[in-house]
């Protein structure tokens, strides 16, 4: 199963300037840790406390995740998810 | 480090600051990746449609980023209005701003509000909180290459 996960400029410290990762997991969850692994620090610029960080966008197939579900959003092989740092200050 | 912008430019934002207020106005302005050429003006909606925030809508983000990954873009400018306050980056603006190479731009319309009158436009550049300002060049038009 391989998910392709579209990683912002701000990110791509994490994944050695790769703009795009391949990664699996049958939920928004299980792909967070299964890219974690190989990306060690990621997950935590992801996720706050166990959620999603508020100024961050995940995508699943053009989806906002937060309206299919966030971190339990279903994933299946094939899936793209694009993640995009919020554009938004005060 | 300078902001070089094309006046026709400069004058869409400052008109997009003044429409919205009292509201925050946002947008960008793309250019080809690498090259720091401001050319695509982008005007946002402020989702938050709010005095005191703005923030670009989620999916409109996802278009705006599919659209300048297709064209071999990124956001040179990332520009918000202040409506009461000065043209200088808040707190939260600090905070949130995520683009490393982009020209931070703040206008405020706190003078003059919708009406005809100079604003403060200001460009920043925000690198992990810190904040430093630049020069603003205001060009008839950008250099062709």
């Amino acid at each position: 199963m391989a998910i392709e996960v579209r990683i912002p400029t701000i990110l791509r410290t994490y994944t050695g300037g790769e703009k795009a990762v391949s990664g699996d997991g049958a939920s928004l969850s299980a792909l967070i840790d299964d890219l974690e692994t190989n990306h060690p620090g990621l997950k935590e610029r992801l996720l706050d406390n166990g959620d999603l960080r508020r100024f961050v966008n995940v995508y699943v197939n053009d989806e906002d995740v937060r309206f299919i579900g966030g971190l339990d959003a279903e994933l299946s092989d094939g899936d793209e998810v694009v993640v995009l740092p919020a554009v938004a200050g005060g | 480090m300078v902001l070089t912008i094309d006046q026709a430019t400069y004058d869409a934002i400052v008109a997009h600051a003044k429409r919205d207020h009292p509201d925050e106005a946002c947008g960008i302005v793309a250019g080809p990746q690498g090259s720091d050429r401001a050319e695509r003006l982008v005007e946002m909606v402020n989702a938050a449609g709010s005095p005191t925030f703005y923030e670009f809508d989620s999916m409109d983000l996802l278009q705006l980023y599919k659209q300048m990954d297709a064209n071999d873009e990124e956001p040179v400018v990332i520009y918000h209005s202040h409506t009461a306050t000065g043209a200088y980056p808040s707190r939260t603006d600090i905070g949130l701003a995520q683009e490393p190479q982009a020209h931070y731009v703040l206008v405020s319309t706190r003078e003059h509000g919708n009406n005809d009158g100079p604003v403060e436009f200001r460009s920043y550049r925000i690198v992990d909180g810190e904040v430093t300002e630049e020069e603003v060049a205001v060009v008839a038009q950008l250099s062709s290459n």
